[in-house]
């Protein structure tokens, strides 16, 4: 697998990437090498904005042709927007994982908690594993 | 099950059109070549082959033949008086459950062609073999044999454009259900997509070169994934996640493939079903359809007036852009139910299968 991980987002072992806007919060979506496994995505239940989450919380479900799989907050935090693009073009997240099929955005409760997260040459390690 | 999976004689052709290969019924098959929903659109739309060489072909000869398959099947042979006819026929157990479902072709009064599931192979053997120990008949497995299944509007003219003269005009002569052989080649105008096409069965050494003529008549290679989606919304069942032994034909939408009449045809599991068809079955298999966002699947609890019932195949409807589903529901079940997904309920809507045919919807 070539490393196409973006190297400025972080990554965490369900597959979902967080990219850090600068303001406080974090955009997630899920890693390309997640929507390969789980093939074409027809439906994303999303999380609710202003819903207070924990780190590793579940919180919506990415449902595919194949499977339904469960997605979690990378930390913890607070939803600030949903990608409502998801409703109608699902399939964003297969076209565009890292970019217009991004999920939601958060406000995290402590900034420094990113550094809990994988980097891209760490995230690429552990889908090799 | 722990042996090596087996491959077919198209095992390399998968790779190299980027077969996603995984493990079916003991065998390395293609789930997909990419994109499960494209491929699905490819079949609806245009034309696609699925490689189902996994699938068992029973050659049956000898002079009891025809009187042994009415007993051993649900549906009467004895229904089929033309050459090349094709008939679709549960078999059953003494309990009238479902050993497995198949296809039976009418080639002479002392051969008959079966094809049945990969996965049910050796049960299936096991049970034939126990009942015919009386009769006076000869049962080949033809593992020499590939089949491919090419489907679409525009598969049979592709197919055809790859036959010779005369072996083209006979197979764009026969009508649906028939089958014929063709030099090495068996063509049947039968599928499982819901879409005209055809089913080819030929030798294994001559597979390869077959499909590679396919692709090159715009042909498309297409996964177990999509062969999935297109026979649910097609309305057929799936062995072994519609009905099993444990499941008669009544209560799998299979009602039509009993042939009751003659009365004096003892078939297997007739004395079972005949006391459950005037008692009156427990659960009967319908379609659902979702209008929800959300999808359907496999073992999702159905709540209805009458009791509880259970999704026993459910994906979304590339055809359809919503959700669907098989279930097997309490009989007496008439308005709408719900479905259970992830602790809410949701509306669905009762409807006959099939949802979809020749790229038509219809329901």
């Amino acid at each position: 697998m070539s490393n196409e991980n973006p190297n400025d987002l972080k990554y965490t072992k369900t597959h979902e990437w967080v990219r850090d806007n600068g303001d406080g919060t974090v955009t997630v979506g899920i890693t390309d090498h997640a929507q390969e496994l789980l093939g074409d995505v027809v439906y994303v239940e999303l999380p609710e904005v202003e819903s207070e989450l924990n780190a590793e919380e579940n919180c919506g479900v990415i449902e595919s042709v194949k499977a339904a799989s469960d997605m979690y907050a990378p930390l913890e935090g607070e939803v600030t927007e949903v990608n409502e693009e998801l409703d109608s073009e699902p399939e964003l997240i297969n076209s565009a994982a890292f970019g217009e099929g991004w999920i939601f955005s958060m406000k995290l409760k402590s900034m420094d908690d990113l550094n809990e997260l994988m980097d891209a040459d760490a995230y690429e390690s552990f889908c090799q594993e | 099950m722990s042996q090596q999976p087996q491959r077919t004689p198209l095992y390399e052709k998968h790779l190299e059109a980027g077969g996603k290969m995984v493990d079916f019924a003991g065998w390395e098959m293609p789930i997909n070549y990419g994109s499960q929903v494209k491929e699905h659109k490819q079949v609806r739309e245009d034309a696609g082959m699925f490689d189902v060489s996994h699938m068992v072909v029973l050659d049956f000869k000898g002079s009891e033949v025809k009187v042994f398959l009415q007993k051993l099947l649900a549906n009467d042979v004895a229904r089929l008086k033309d050459t090349g006819k094709a008939l679709y026929s549960g078999m059953l157990n003494e309990q009238g459950g479902v050993i497995d479902d198949l296809i039976v072709y009418y080639l002479a009064d002392d051969f008959y062609r079966v094809v049945v599931n990969a996965a049910t192979r050796e049960n299936d053997l096991k049970w034939i073999n126990a009942q015919m120990a009386s009769y006076d008949l000869t049962l080949t497995e033809r593992d020499d044999l590939s089949m491919i299944a090419v489907q679409g509007p525009t598969a049979r003219d592709k197919v055809l454009s790859i036959l010779s003269e005369d072996d083209a005009k006979t197979a764009s002569g026969l009508k649906i259900f028939f089958g014929t052989q063709l030099g090495d080649l068996f063509v049947a105008r039968t599928g499982y997509t819901g879409e005209d096409g055809f089913e080819i069965i030929l030798p294994n050494d001559q597979a390869a070169d077959f499909w590679s003529q396919l692709i090159d008549a715009g042909v498309k290679p297409i996964g177990l994934g999509a062969r999935d989606t297109l026979r649910l919304e097609a309305g057929m069942n799936l062995y072994g996640t519609d009905m099993d032994e444990s499941i008669s034909p009544l209560q799998a939408g299979m009602g039509w493939t009993i042939a009751w009449e003659p009365a004096e045809r003892d078939f297997n599991g007739r004395t079972a079903l005949e006391k459950e068809k005037a008692e009156g079955s427990e659960s009967k298999l319908v379609g659902l359809v979702l209008e929800d966002k959300g999808v359907l699947r496999g073992h999702q609890k159905i709540i209805t007036s009458h009791g509880e019932g259970e999704i026993t195949s459910g994906s979304f409807s590339p055809t359809l852009g919503k959700s669907i589903a098989l279930a097997r529901i309490p009989f007496a079940t008439q308005d709408n139910c719900f479905v259970e997904i992830r602790r809410n309920q949701l509306a669905v809507k009762i409807v006959k299968p099939p949802f979809v045919r020749n790229g038509k919807v219809l329901i």
